[in-house]
């Protein structure tokens, strides 16, 4: 299958249609909530948690018997939820930073899942089969219900995204001022979170542990480059991931042999990448270009300078000098003198040059802050 | 015990000792997650390696997974310095996306050799021994216990050479390039020794438990103690210990030895965390109480001074006006008696002379902004703690 057949029966083929919505949807609902998690400088703590949630999917099998997709995620998002709490409380209690915290509660916790996991698979229960695809997820074993149980969350998560709009972003930018206002910043901070956690989880199934917490940020890292409004950035970020989601499934879907969560994360770091270097507010090609613009300008400058305090020494300011005193000059060339001209700077007479009234004017104010241009 | 039994403990040791010793430098310099990265992104320098080599076996292998450990790290300074996002956000960046690449690599062209992402990311300790090496026909023992001997012998030779100059550049970067070592030679030398050390161990424990075993030993001595030997023996010590029982755990619940290295781990950090001397969260929520109480003494006592009317210091006056409970005013009032700071006489409170002295004292501090001597002041005048 290649990509032209992907999009010709996206719209009618079961399987793939479910799989597309169903990345698309979760690419889109990572993206809203990752935002938040790059601003708070949480952003590995999806890392953290997509592998802390590793032992709840393996308890919830072991305790139910049941391999019901919305059984295991609840088992995944309680266990979720102790990892996000505990690294809390180490790094508020202890004096262990927040890094070690994240690496301890992810290693420890995927190393129990783990143990888990091979005590599950010795058991003599051939139900268990199959849990070792939330290790790296498999799109293909999406079906329309886990589908409903995305959109249902998504759309509860936009609801309340929306309800809590002005607390999320007060609490995101100055915690402080939040507290003072009155707002229970506690409570503001716990529901973030469940909803961070929330989002990791329904992506287990089909990013799977190890790349989930690039679903979270790459969407949010991309959109942040475009945008310095936080509405605007959530919006972009749910773009981004729900594109990454839908080309990395078509990629997927049209070669042999490819898992889609890898193919999601390339899409979505490809979209990174081009927002690093081609966003036009901080991008790193723009910021080049005004870097050699700004030298321009600043050598234009020194050039004006240094015949203003030539033609200072002459009563008459346009008295003409020869283009050689400029020559030991370092900021002179030719087409700064040329652009000079342009400006009406300088006005050039055979191999004489000089200062016009309004160049005489400006180099005198170069330096003086407060003088309106007048152009 | 047979001799397999005993060879993977000794190579398990062995991975946890290799382990602790960068792990309790990355730990002290903020560096934990980057140990995570590096274990992710060492799958294509090992995918890419392979295709040059066409062998599981070929030390080229690790240089170059190792290498590509290296380059994560590169990677991530790189685009923290770009200033478009923070630390945490490159590292979340770089390392799933070289992951995705390795996992495509592999899935592309590797289908039918034995390099699968399971196994390099959980590994599988039981089989070590019977990959064994034999020179002129005699048995040396098994190959991962060979690749992490000498991983560990550079470690050791490398931390007791520069032993001076890791210390000084993780407490003080500034003075350590003052004093002519280079910050950034140290800073990339002990990076490329945690991943040569990630690769040397990952066929053994895996990738992720590689983490584990860099991070909780390092952890779990970071909250005993202070000193940097100390804790490096300390972070020796646990990691062997949960790489010990933890084998007798795999053994008796047949499940997987590293994971079950992870879990001895987890409750050794758990224990450590709850009931560590001073540092531990019991230790801290006890000491958080009494320094409550005590601050409700100092206010109590600045009350009483400002104070001569009887109303203003009756013992009632705490329940009624402060709005203390009663449970809080009688722990103020019983730990202000012990210390001999105030008198009761028929139900009003006055200042003893100590307490006098006491409060004066701690009001001079509070105006010139002294607090922390407070502290001190504290164990000059109280006989009884909060």
């Amino acid at each position: 299958m290649n990509l032209q057949d992907y999009f010709s029966l996206v719209f009618t083929d079961y399987t793939l249609r479910t799989i597309t919505l169903g990345t698309a949807i979760l690419g889109a609902v990572t993206g809203m909530l990752g935002s938040f998690a790059v601003l708070r400088k949480q952003s590995l703590l999806g890392d953290a948690i997509s592998h802390a949630a590793l032992p709840g999917i393996a308890l919830a099998f072991l305790i139910t018997g049941a391999k019901d997709t919305n059984t295991l995620l609840l088992g995944a998002l309680v266990s979720g939820l102790i990892g996000t709490f505990w690294i809390r409380g180490i790094v508020t209690k202890t004096h262990l930073k927040s890094d070690t915290a994240l690496g301890l509660i992810l290693s420890l916790f995927f190393g129990f899942g783990m143990l888990l996991l091979t005590f599950i698979q010795k058991q003599p229960n051939a139900n268990q089969a199959g849990l070792d695809k939330y290790l790296f997820g498999q799109a293909a074993t999406l079906v329309e219900s886990d589908v409903w149980l995305m959109a249902i969350i998504t759309s509860i998560c936009l609801i309340v995204m929306l309800l809590f709009w002005k607390e999320f972003k007060l609490l995101l930018f100055d915690a402080d001022y939040t507290k003072t206002l009155g707002f229970n910043t506690k409570f503001i901070d716990v529901l973030i979170t469940t909803f961070i956690v929330l989002a990791i989880v329904l992506g287990l199934q089909t990013v799977g542990v190890v790349l989930m917490s690039a679903m979270l940020l790459a969407p949010a890292a991309a959109a942040r480059q475009w945008t310095n409004s936080l509405g605007k950035m959530v919006f972009l970020a749910a773009i981004f991931g729900a594109f990454s989601g839908v080309f990395g499934t078509a990629i997927s879907a049209s070669q042999d042999n490819l898992s889609t969560g890898p193919v999601i994360v390339i899409v979505a770091s490809v979209f990174v990448v081009f927002s690093f270097i081609f966003s036009p507010g901080r991008g790193l090609l723009f910021r080049q270009i005004r870097f050699i613009k700004n030298r321009r300008d600043l050598e234009l400058q020194k050039t004006l300078a240094f015949m203003y305090h030539i033609a200072e020494t002459h009563e008459d300011i346009s008295h003409p000098h020869t283009i050689k005193i400029l020559n030991n000059f370092q900021g002179f060339t030719r087409k700064t003198l040329q652009k000079l001209v342009d400006k009406n700077y300088v006005t050039l007479d055979g191999a004489m040059w000089s200062l016009t009234e309004e160049g005489f004017e400006t180099a005198a104010n170069l330096y003086n802050q407060n003088f309106k241009k007048h152009e | 015990m047979s001799n397999a039994q005993f060879e993977i403990q000794l190579i398990a040791s062995l991975v946890a000792i290799a382990c602790a010793i960068p792990g309790t430098f990355l730990v002290l310099r903020k560096m934990a997650m980057i140990s995570d990265a590096i274990s992710h992104s060492i799958l294509p320098g090992l995918v890419v390696g392979f295709f040059i080599t066409q062998d599981l076996n070929s030390p080229l292998l690790i240089l170059l997974a190792a290498l590509s450990g290296v380059i994560t790290v590169i990677l991530v300074e790189r685009i923290q310095k770009t200033g478009l996002v923070k630390e945490d956000t490159a590292i979340g960046l770089v390392f799933p996306a070289l992951f995705s690449i390795g996992v495509i690599m592999i899935a592309k062209n590797a289908n039918d050799v034995h390099l699968d992402v399971d196994a390099v990311l959980l590994g599988e300790l039981a089989f070590a021994p019977f990959d064994r090496i034999t020179i002129g026909g005699t048995d040396i023992g098994p190959k991962s216990l060979w690749v992490i001997g000498i991983i560990l012998l550079i470690t050791i030779g490398l931390l007791i050479a520069f032993f001076k100059e890791l210390k000084v550049s993780t407490f003080d970067a500034g003075l350590a390039a003052s004093l002519g070592f280079s910050p950034v030679v140290i800073h990339y030398g002990l990076m490329t020794m945690a991943s040569i050390t990630t690769v040397g161990a990952f066929d053994a424990v895996g990738a992720i438990l590689v983490v584990a075993l860099m991070i909780a030993p390092a952890a779990c001595a970071y909250l005993l103690t202070t000193d940097l030997k100390k804790m490096l023996g300390l972070a020796i010590f646990f990691g062997v210990f949960g790489a010990i029982t933890g084998y007798w755990v795999a053994h008796w619940l047949d499940a997987s030895i590293a994971g079950s290295i992870a879990t001895m781990l987890g409750i050794v950090f758990f224990l450590v965390y709850l009931f560590a001397p001073s540092k531990g969260l019991i230790a801290v929520m006890y000491r958080e109480r009494r320094q409550r109480t005590e601050v409700l003494l100092l206010t109590f006592l600045l009350h009483l001074k400002n104070h001569n009317e009887v109303e203003e210091r009756h013992v009632n006056h705490l329940n009624e006006h402060i709005n203390w409970q009663k449970v809080k005013s009688k722990t103020v009032l019983d730990l202000a008696l012990k210390n001999n700071m105030i008198l009761i006489n028929d139900k009003i409170v006055s200042l003893t002379e100590k307490g006098d002295e006491f409060t004066s004292q701690a009001i001079d501090y509070i105006i010139t902004n002294e607090d922390a001597q407070i502290e001190d002041m504290k164990k000059h005048f109280f006989l009884f703690r909060g």
